[in-house]
């Protein structure tokens, strides 16, 4: 044998063991559309945080592929934006799977795409009812509205508040949360004294606090999206006196998310919240994911948006291993299923391909390190998409 | 008959928080006739340092306010010199692409000093909760930034119309050569203006934390609520920009008590009119 040959035969046989390592593990592509930058990037840094959690816990590898993430920035609630995105993603980089999505108008856009290209994609956030409707690919690991404005609603009715005054955000998701509390409350024999519907950047929340408090209900009932806007109108409630004459105030855990928990204070504590995520839930699986977390994301205060992103990981991982680049099989794989969650237990309810799960009606009180938490007081318990089916 | 006293008392509060958070740039903008969108981004930078200041140095409101106000007038000098001098004489386009340059600098800044959670303030025991009126209740924090207004704008009067300051800016505005041939140091006239535009910023910004909470995306986030009140009252009048304020705030204030699901199209529609019948703003005098 000649030098030349055996160079040549040296390299062929490294080739061979390189094409059959690649064979072993092909790399499969998730696309992940969420804001990484502007006013809403923090949803962004916790499905980073989330993602890098999940990694750290168990590997690159689902099954026997290789996992990789292709993240691109929708910026905020920005249809185009995120149709566009999505389409990068499915013709350029040939994604297999698409997650994330934030917003309700972001989801509904990628819908068509999704359905035509036959990739499944995890919602992790955008929690109008309807987005799973618009795409047989959509599974959700976050909440909807409905699903948490009604117990809400039973809650209220069982400790005896009679008369509410809804006020929410004037959009998609404030309405479904206005509508689904008003059609339990009545049923229930509750009555609504007054329906308010906001301009959702409005700050200045004074005249709905007089005209609140002018109707003197039980309660006060209200979705606002996370954010300044929630934050002012939870000062508010306490500013304009409604807390002093005993208006209690309800809501979805929006408007008493973690990351901006601390910010709002003393003015928060006594609100009352209906929500799928307490970052003081009190089981094993939380503790490890927190403690998971601030490993992973040590400057990211996690909530409710990396528990949607890290169950979205798992659904991902488990579909990748059974279908890999078979996204029929690999939705199949999922659809039904039940696990442990950092929230509880949960299932992927076939009906909705949304989360069965408990919901928790929290209480803000200071916790025993001084800072302020949402206190499960109650639960509710495998509660499915209620705007969509019944219990 | 409580309503619209209601009206008028919200509204007026909600006009105040608006004037105190553009004032900064009725001076900048108004008086030195910069386009200064980086406006919002020394308010934010004010409310920055408080937080900044009250969280990690457990300092009180009042000491970590002044020290914050402070903070931006020393940030301001060195920008003005290096960064707004050369764009004095640039044309309306490029001001605002340099200033917008700066916003963004401002905000990544923040976002990765402090991250992209609201930075809260927390007010001191004597300016929270809220004072009686007999018919309703009015938040005490709304009463102090109404004080602060008035004597914001009663100062401002007094160092504009009734200085040698006063008049030695308004010389170096108009005609910077013949001002300095008159022996006036103009440069140091709008260092010292521009650091003023950039303290009242601050202020604006901290007092306003309350209404506007305070985050990194605080300068785009309001930008048109500023850039709107300083239109509206007419560039180079600080009254205008008072007195559009307060109608801006009472126009808003009313549509949200009896119309509220008209959204914020009253305020704009105000906007329009109002520029529509007097393009100089209510004010304006150039």
């Amino acid at each position: 044998m000649t030098k030349t040959t055996r160079h040549v035969a040296f390299a062929a046989g490294i080739g061979l063991a390189l094409t059959a390592t690649a064979g072993n593990a092909d790399v499969i592509k998730v696309g992940v559309v969420a804001p990484f930058s502007g006013p809403f990037a923090v949803y962004g840094q916790e499905f980073r945080g989330a993602i890098d959690t999940w990694v750290a816990q168990h590997g690159k590898m689902a099954g026997s592929h290789e996992v990789q993430f292709i993240f691109k920035d929708s910026g905020g609630p920005n249809p185009a934006a995120a149709k566009s995105a999505t389409q990068e993603l499915l013709i350029r980089d040939g994604v297999k799977y698409l997650a994330g999505y934030v917003f309700t108008p972001n989801a509904l856009a990628a819908a068509p795409l999704a359905s035509k290209a036959h990739v499944p994609t995890v919602i992790w956030n955008a929690a109008t009812s309807i987005i799973t409707t618009k795409s047989p690919e959509f599974i959700r690991t976050s909440f909807t509205l409905p699903q948490a404005a009604m117990p809400m609603a039973d809650w209220a009715i069982a400790h005896g508040i009679k008369s509410v005054v809804i006020a929410v955000s004037d959009y998609g998701p404030g309405i479904d949360a206005d509508k689904a509390f008003a059609k339990e409350f009545t049923a229930k024999g509750g009555t609504i004294l007054d329906e308010i519907r906001m301009p959702v950047n409005t700050t200045d929340f004074s005249p709905f606090m007089q005209r609140i408090k002018s109707k003197a209900p039980n309660a006060l009932f209200s979705f606002i999206p996370a954010g300044p806007p929630a934050f002012s109108f939870v000062k508010s409630y306490s500013d304009y006196g409604l807390k002093a004459a005993g208006i209690k105030f309800l809501g979805t855990g929006d408007l008493v998310d973690e990351t901006e928990l601390q910010g709002i204070g003393d003015a928060g504590i006594g609100v009352i919240t209906a929500h799928h995520y307490s970052v003081a839930h009190d089981s094993a699986a939380n503790k490890a994911f927190l403690a998971a977390f601030q490993k992973a994301a040590p400057n990211v205060t996690p909530n409710f948006a990396a528990v949607g992103a890290y169950d979205g990981m798992r659904v991902l991982y488990k579909m990748i291993e059974a279908g890999g680049t078979d996204g029929a099989k690999a939705l199949k794989s999922v659809i039904g299923t039940s696990w442990e969650s950092p929230r509880g237990p949960v299932t992927i309810d076939p009906r909705t391909r949304s989360l069965t799960q408990n919901m928790y009606i929290r209480e803000v009180v200071k916790g025993a390190d001084g800072k302020l938490e949402n206190k499960e007081i109650d639960t509710i318990k495998d509660v499915p998409d209620l705007g969509l089916v019944s219990k | 008959m409580t309503t619209i006293a209601s009206i008028l008392l919200d509204g007026i509060a909600y006009g105040m928080i608006l004037f105190m958070i553009s004032v900064g740039l009725s001076v900048t903008m108004g008086l030195m006739r910069v386009v200064n969108l980086a406006h919002g981004g020394f308010a934010m930078l004010g409310g920055a340092f408080t937080h900044w200041a009250m969280v990690n140095a457990g300092l009180p409101f009042p000491v970590a306010a002044l020290g914050g106000i402070a903070a931006v007038v020393i940030l301001s000098v060195p920008m003005e010199r290096v960064l707004y001098r050369p764009i004095y004489k640039m044309g309306e386009l490029p001001q605002v692409l340099a200033t917008i340059g700066m916003t963004f600098l401002m905000i990544a800044a923040v976002n990765l000093w402090l991250g992209s959670s609201l930075l809260a303030i927390k007010l001191p025991a004597l300016m929270q909760g809220s004072v009686n009126l007999g018919f309703r209740t009015l938040p005490t924090q709304r009463l102090y930034v109404l004080g602060a207004g008035l004597l914001v704008i009663g100062g401002l009067f007094l160092l504009i119309e009734r200085t040698r300051f006063g008049i030695n800016l308004r010389a170096a505005v108009d005609n910077p050569a013949t001002a300095a041939c008159l022996g006036i140091d103009t440069g140091r006239v709008f260092a010292t203006t521009f650091a003023l535009g950039a303290g009242l910023a601050a202020l604006g910004g901290i007092l306003g934390a309350e209404l506007l909470p305070i985050d990194a995306y605080y300068p785009l986030r309001y930008m048109v609520l500023f850039l709107t009140v300083v239109a509206v009252g007419g560039l180079g009048s600080i009254t205008g920009s008072f007195a559009a304020a307060i109608l801006l705030g009472i126009l808003d204030t009313a549509a949200r008590y009896l119309v509220p699901d008209a959204g914020t199209i009253f305020f704009y529609l105000a906007m329009i009119l109002i520029l529509g019948i007097r393009p100089k703003g209510l004010l304006g005098r150039h």
